[in-house]
């Protein structure tokens, strides 16, 4: 495994996981998962579908306990780091039977233990305009959920991570069933997020251009088949690892090639 | 003169028509159905959103009907059914969560077992207690034989509910669209659950005597559906879902009153004309404002 381990402790690091052991009862959704993540760092988190993204992100965000091994989260076990995780699940996770208004959505960003209907709503109101305006939204506060596009609604999802405030970022299938446009529009404000010092893990099915992307890339199969930096890590190998028979399909991506091509 | 005296005879008429129509408040026992139907109406319909939201119908069926055995238990042991309210919603809340969270056979099944077998039970308890209970008053409300002490108990169950809705707004409204962001966000999910299960629990028992076990179901969610056709957010559907629930009671009420018709069953009908007034104007809203708003361009 390709591993910039070294290099990451150096960079102070905030989430390191050892040996990270995963069990859904008796099977195990995850095993032996080896990374440490440096602050500020931006990470796709790649694999097939049932690999263990959405299953290594429950377990970061105190979900889900671990069977083996340790989860460290500045220092933390992951239920005890609450508060420094914002999550964007996927979006057919939430009940979406009503309908909320956008400044709704994101308000739940701000709403912890200790929210109770009580208190004054100026500073909350400030807090849901801030977020909004961080993604290009602050126009549809007053917009009706269901109205907006897949890609406007995966950006109210991110303003409220934005309004929790948290250092470490989690998105779930980020760039599913929004069209290209938007996949960019995504992507440039996860940079955005990005460089104001907030670490992101993205788990995504595109592995295109990762290198261009991200700073890093953890692979996973079950178990950690790769990390470290795109261009060192995702060789033949490893996508054979991860896709398994499947793996003629990402020929082109392989190291020093991650570009689609035309064999013809 | 001609003139005057016809605009005699319609207020004269007019007086007569307000007195018919305040005439029920004549009535003691009246003006406590009335405060008692009202209050359930506003309990109930102002859970029904998020009862709703979380698919949660099923699971209120079964709590309406897993209060059986023990109201049976409980009026053989002398206590009325009124005074039964609060232990029974918190026994029956605990249970059933504990029992739908921790028996792995999927959530509508473990939900169906215990409905049916509690329901069973009930009426194998009334039958070997000898318990001396109008089962059709039970199964179908009878409010007008409720007490002063009764109409007391619904007023403070009434307080209950509306002062955990309001103080627990904010995290009961994030659990119930995303148990999974509100669990990361640090709320305490295993008490929001089970607190909203008692007030859904504490709801439904307290409305057992204006609109009985099996019409209970009907005042939940047929004013919040309704109300979900005709608002755009959650929060103006929880306040137009009250709106149709007090009318709901209060009219099904009068309409008995006046008809001679059982009071639950009038209740669940008006809830039903309300539900289907609200599915007509959606649909002629949304004929209408389909030709007239334009695609709004993605920004």
């Amino acid at each position: 495994m390709n591993v910039t381990r070294e290099k990451n402790i150096k960079n102070k690091p905030l989430i390191i996981s050892d040996g990270c052991c995963i069990q859904y009862g008796d099977s195990s959704a995850l095993d032996d998962v080896t990374f440490s993540i440096s602050e500020g760092k931006k990470v796709a988190v790649v694999g097939p579908n049932g690999g263990g993204k959405s299953t290594l992100f429950n377990a970061i965000a105190g979900l889900l306990p671990l069977a083996h091994g340790s989860l460290k989260i500045k220092g933390m076990d992951p239920h005890e780091a609450k508060g420094l995780v914002s999550y964007v699940p996927q979006k057919d996770l939430i009940n979406w039977n009503f309908s909320l208004a956008v400044k709704d959505v994101v308000e739940m960003g701000l709403t912890n233990k200790n929210s109770f209907n009580l208190f004054s709503r100026k500073k909350i109101n400030e807090k849901i305009k801030d977020s909004l305006n961080n993604v290009g939204l602050l126009h549809k506060i007053n917009e009706n959920i269901n109205n907006l596009s897949g890609g406007q609604l995966q950006r109210v999802l991110i303003a409220r991570a934005l309004a929790q405030n948290a250092d470490i970022l989690l998105l779930d299938e980020a760039f599913s069933a929004v069209d290209v446009g938007a996949q960019e529009d995504i992507m440039q404000l996860i940079n955005s997020i990005n460089l104001d010092g907030k670490t992101v893990l993205i788990a995504t099915h595109d592995i295109n251009n990762l290198e261009e992307k991200f700073d890093e890339v953890l692979c996973l199969n079950r178990h950690c088949c790769a990390f470290g930096d795109p261009s060192e890590v995702l060789t033949e190998e490893v996508i054979q690892e991860m896709y398994g028979s499947h793996n003629e399909m990402f020929k082109n991506h392989f190291k020093n090639n991650h570009r689609v091509t035309n064999d013809n | 003169m001609k003139c005057l005296k016809t605009i005699s005879k319609i207020i004269t008429e007019l007086l007569m028509i307000i007195e018919y129509i305040l005439e029920p408040f004549k009535y003691d026992f009246m003006i406590r159905s009335i405060i008692t139907a009202a209050s359930s109406g506003i309990m109930l319909s102002a859970l029904g959103p998020f009862t709703i939201n979380r698919n949660m119908g099923f699971m209120a069926d079964a709590m309406a009907h897993a209060t059986l055995p023990i109201i049976a238990v409980g009026v053989f042991l002398g206590f009325s059914i009124s005074e039964l309210g609060v232990p029974a919603s918190i026994i029956i809340a605990f249970f059933l969560g504990y029992i739908v969270k921790n028996i792995n056979i999927g959530e509508d099944t473990a939900i169906g077992i215990i409905f049916s077998s509690f329901f069973a039970l009930g009426f194998v308890l009334i039958s070997v207690l000898d318990v001396t209970i109008n089962l059709e008053d039970l199964l179908f409300g009878q409010i007008l034989a409720v007490s002063t002490f009764d109409t007391y108990i619904v007023g403070s169950l009434l307080f209950i509910v509306l002062s955990v809705l309001i103080i627990f707004f904010k995290q009961l409204l994030f659990f119930s669209f995303d148990p999974i962001g509100a669990e990361v966000n640090g709320l305490n999910t295993t008490f929001l659950n089970y607190l909203f299960l008692i007030v859904l629990s504490v709801a439904i028992v307290g409305s057992l005597q204006t609109v009985g076990i099996i019409l209970v179901l009907s005042m939940l969610i047929i004013p919040a559906a309704a109300a979900k056709l005709v608002t755009k957010t959650f929060v103006n559907s929880i306040r137009i879902s009250i709106v149709f629930g007090v009318t709901a009671s209060v009219t099904g009420l009068y309409l008995s009153y006046f008809f001679n018709l059982p009071s639950g069953p009038t209740m669940s009908l008006v809830a039903t004309g309300i539900f289907i007034l609200a599915y007509v104007s959606n649909r002629l809203i949304n004929k209408n404002t389909a030709n007239l708003v334009p695609i709004e361009e993605e920004t």
